[in-house]
């Protein structure tokens, strides 16, 4: 039986030997795999690229203090971008699980429909909910859009739920008992951490110190989206990363505020387009300041 | 004629969603059959998620060799004239022949032209064909600017006999090699027109659909499984070599409402159901794999764990929901939006709780009203979206609300489509009507009006459901009133509930369009008495003198049309005015008849209304003795128009 963290290593050894580049985790919260700048950025442009990693993926409405057996405030998305995406990407995709020890031809496999859609991001794309025996596994994605702008080379993004997958492989039918590594669970591991988390979020995070923060942040994203200029000969070392991670901080302190219940519905639109035009922002800023950088390396 | 041979077209795809292939097929048919210069003899349509199919016969190997003669210059023209007629038609002047008519000798060209092997005009054809079948959604894959299509084409087979029909496709080239099932057959499988089908079966891939469908009934057989035929359809369409297990679950979980049970069952899980011996729900499901077996029972247990674990959340939110009960959630639904210029649902309650009193709803229907939509703020109903209004009423009888109400909430947004049965009690059929009446006044009232298939708020069901609970309920209610208060807005909604009106009649009840504009005309406000009288035009066209009298009233109304007349009234008929005989006679029918149903009047009031049109010129020149005939005509046409206007009726003769 392999362990959670033998199931990650095999996967990134997998994925690492068709050509992806072995990330780590992003070092700023976010919601999903998808937001990482190695995904939302990359996809964007005429480049190829493949790149695999582990993201620790926070949702803190779907907190519930360590008592529910399936949900987490914080769960690890294997994110794998294969970017154009190969023909048989579905093949390559099946065979990782293989890679992982589960045979399919014993198992039940299904592609349900399923579209992705991040109006935050302002993305789309294609694709389906990869389910085994009865379990959604995997969200596979043909990305569409992102930053609101048609991708030039279509990606494949896969997203594995790991403890998902583990707790199928182990056979649990709690997370909090799957097997981390030898002699350690995940609630060894992870319990203090979704029970504290669950805490402030539902109970004790400050409305008002973090309305102050997203207005913070936000501040500061636009302003420098308001600074970059296309125009600008060394616009290459325009800092749009870390008004990237500006936007990141927005969007995971809007989710700590819709948990705390801060956010009404009526507002809610409302907040998820400021979001969103930073997102947008930053990605048309980003696909122009790329194509400065590769015409110059053809130089 | 030469040989008719085989065509086979396979489209191998990723996964396509399973509802959309059936009107893909069709499409895919549509488009090929329209192209005229295929000749074939038959067509049939197969699919499985990753293949759509076409397989034609009697498709020729080549279209026949036409030859054609055009006639030219006569024989006496100049040699110039004869040789620029040679160049257009691409001969040579000394091939040219000579041909005798009646008119004279004239040069002729006589053209071969070679017919063209279909494998070639099929090339030509068919990237077109597929590139057009209609999906309800595309992408693109190949980058941007790329072919568009429902999934990634990965495959083609294009054969016609033996040979391959050569094209090329989203990158994809034409061959003679399909694909098995992803894990149990081979990835490249050589085939001819005629192993086509077999190979796939070795590959496990059953390519009809409808075997697959009878694949899944028969290993059915023996397992009472709650008949669901769209899930069917669903499970056939989304596999390639589908075998049902049976699974089971703790019967603990049972305590749970049937309603949830079979919401996590059907529309999360897609299992069927399982039935005990008396019709309540068993402690099993049924999924359907896509693979032939599962003799160690890892898929079971899979799906097993799975579900165990979708039940167990059910159950969490049930308890946890319980601990605020409906009643303490009102104040809730002013943080949840119902429409932004509308209002949240709080406000929505209190609007639907004064229509409720307006419509003589009673002290049930107001406590429905209020509780309505207060499990919009229930955990259970933000996981199961689709059980909306059914959670607020188990919730509501779990809470000991009385019948009629936790019953009106439950059913409150029924009737969901045109064969969905209407709320089952008098409180829910009120709260309903209250509910989707508010709905439309509102939307209607800030511009958010249906156009062609865009309808985000789902206003033709609600008018639908509307028009449907009037009519089964039998409330004698006038509904234009109620949507009536002279705005555009209330304009736009009077007509869009008469259509509605129209439809619902014609299309769910089987009355003709005559009838129903007839009826309509003289009245659609009040459904219950509507439908009456549909009924009676419906029975009355049986008769064999309805249709002529009603001829008769449409010449009466283009008569009274045409003299531009109106204020008829039996009052102002100056009876001295009349001649004797038919004009006479028609005068004393109608006094006989004035005031019955026209039921018993008809087959007497026919031969004396003929017989005045026979006999009788209405445009007598004497101004007073015109006058006095259009008032008799104009008095009888008004005597029965509070059933219908007869005029409406098309009639064949």
């Amino acid at each position: 039986m392999s362990s959670f963290q033998e199931i990650i290593f095999k996967l990134k050894q997998y994925w690492a030997e068709r050509g992806c580049i072995i990330q780590e985790p992003y070092d700023v919260e976010v919601g999903a795999g998808t937001m990482c700048p190695e995904t939302f950025l990359r996809v964007l442009g005429s480049e190829p690229y493949r790149v695999a990693y582990v993201q620790p993926s926070r949702r803190p409405a779907d907190g519930r203090y360590g008592d529910n057996p399936n949900r987490l405030f914080k769960h690890s998305q294997l994110q794998v971008i294969l970017k154009p995406s190969p023909d048989d990407v579905i093949e390559q995709y099946l065979a990782s699980l293989e890679a992982i020890g589960i045979d399919l031809r014993k198992h039940d496999i299904k592609f349900e429909e399923d579209n992705w859609e991040s109006p935050t991001l302002g993305a789309w794309g294609i694709g389906w909910q990869v389910m085994l025996d009865g379990l959604e596994i995997t969200q596979f994605t043909y990305f569409q859009q992102c930053g609101g702008i048609d991708l030039d080379l279509v990606p494949a993004e896969l997203t594995y739920g790991l403890e998902r997958l583990t707790a199928f492989l182990q056979v649990r039918d709690s997370v909090y008992d799957i097997e981390w590594a030898k002699g350690f669970s995940y609630g060894d591991v992870r319990y203090r951490d979704e029970l504290q988390y669950s805490v402030y979020n539902f109970e004790m995070a400050d409305i008002a110190m973090l309305w102050k923060l997203f207005e913070l942040h936000e501040g500061e994203a636009a302003r420098l989206l308001k600074l970059y200029n296309p125009k600008a000969a060394d616009k290459g070392r325009f800092p749009l990363l870390p008004a990237y991670d500006q936007v990141l901080k927005c969007s995971n302190i809007f989710n700590t505020l819709d948990a705390r219940g801060a956010i009404s519905v009526t507002e809610r639109v409302g907040v998820i387009q400021r979001v969103r035009k930073l997102a947008v922002g930053v990605a048309h800023a980003w696909a122009d300041q790329r194509q400065a950088v590769v015409a110059e390396v053809a130089q | 004629m030469s040989a008719l041979l085989p065509f086979l077209l396979e489209i191998g795809t990723e996964e396509i969603p399973d509802w959309m292939i059936p009107a893909a097929l069709e499409s895919l048919r549509v488009l090929f059959e329209g192209k005229a210069s295929i000749p074939f003899d038959s067509v049939a349509m197969d699919a499985t998620p990753r293949r759509l199919v076409l397989r034609a016969d009697g498709v020729p190997l080549k279209q026949a060799d036409i030859t054609t003669r055009i006639l030219g210059p006569a024989k006496s023209a100049p040699a110039q004239a004869v040789a620029g007629f040679a160049r257009k038609q691409s001969v040579r002047a000394e091939d040219l022949a000579i041909e005798v008519t009646p008119k004279g000798e004239y040069y002729v060209a006589t053209k071969e032209e070679k017919g063209r092997p279909y494998k070639d005009i099929l090339a030509e054809v068919l990237p077109g064909v597929i590139a057009l079948i209609n999906f309800p959604k595309t992408m693109y894959w190949t980058g941007k600017g790329g072919p568009r299509f429902i999934r990634p084409i990965r495959w083609i087979v294009a054969l016609l006999g033996e040979e391959v029909v050569p094209f090329e496709l989203a990158g994809v080239r034409s061959a003679a090699i399909t694909s098995g099932h992803r894990r149990l057959g081979a990835r490249e499988i050589a085939v001819t027109t005629a192993d086509y089908e077999q190979r796939l079966r070795e590959n496990h891939v059953i390519l009809s659909a409808e075997e697959r469908r009878i694949k899944i009934r028969k290993e059915l057989a023996g397992v009472r499984v709650k008949p669901d035929p769209a899930l069917l359809e669903t499970l056939v369409y989304l596999t390639e070599y589908p075998t049902p297990i049976v699974g089971g679950f703790d019967a603990e979980f049972l305590a749970l409402p049937e309603e949830v049970l079979v919401t996590v069952m059907r529309h999360h899980q897609k299992y069927f159901s399982v039935e005990d011996e008396h019709g309540k729900l068993a402690p099993q499901f049924v999924a359907v794999m896509n693979i032939p077996s599962d003799p160690e029972g890892f898929v079971r247990r899979g799906n097993e764990r799975v579900l165990r674990a979708r039940f167990n959340d059910a159950r969490f939110f049930w308890e946890t929901d319980q601990k605020k009960p409906l009643a303490a959630r009102v104040p809730d639904l002013a943080h949840v939006t119902f429409q932004a210029q509308l209002g949240s649902y709080l406000e929505k309650t209190e609007r639907v709780k004064a229509l409720v009193g307006a419509l003589g709803g009673d002290a049930h229907a107001v406590r429905a009203a209020e509780l309505l939509k207060c499990d919009l703020t229930t955990e259970l109903v933000k996981e199961f979206t689709e059980l909306q209004g059914v959670v607020g009423g188990l919730y509501a009888r779990a809470q000991d609300e009385p019948e009629p109400v936790w019953q009106a909430i439950y059913d409150h947004y029924k009737p969901e489509s045109m064969e969905d049965a209407i709320p089952r009690n008098r409180t829910g059929q009120i709260v309903a009507l209250a509910d989707k009446l508010d709905t439309l006044r509102g939307c209607f009232g800030v511009g958010l009006i249906p156009t062609g298939s865009r309808d985000p708020f789902a206003l033709r069901r609600a008018a639908q459901g509307v028009v449907k609970i009037l009519v089964e309920g039998k409330i004698d209610l006038d509904l234009a009133p109620l949507v009536n208060d002279g705005t555009d807005g209330a304009r736009a909604l009077a007509e869009f509930l008469q259509d509605r009106i129209r439809y619902y009649f014609k299309d769910s009840r089987g009355f003709l369009y005559d009838e129903v504009n007839a009826a309509m005309a003289a009245g659609w406000s009040n459904l219950a008495d509507l439908e009456a009288r549909l009924i009676r035009i419906r029975n009355l066209r049986s008769s064999p003198d309805f249709e002529p009298l009603a001829a008769s009233f449409k010449r009466i109304r283009n008569i009274l049309d045409q003299q531009k007349f109106s204020g008829a009234s039996a009052a102002a008929i100056d009876p001295k005015l009349f001649e004797d005989g038919p004009e006479r006679d028609l005068y004393d029918e109608y006094r006989r008849i004035a005031g019955q149903p026209i039921e018993s009047v008809v087959s007497q009031l026919r031969p004396k209304v003929d017989l005045f049109f026979d006999k009788v010129l209405v445009n007598a020149p004497e101004d007073d003795i015109r006058r006095n005939r259009l008032m008799l005509l104009g008095t009888l046409l008004l005597e029965f128009s509070n059933i219908a206007d007869f005029s409406e009726i098309v009639t064949t003769a």
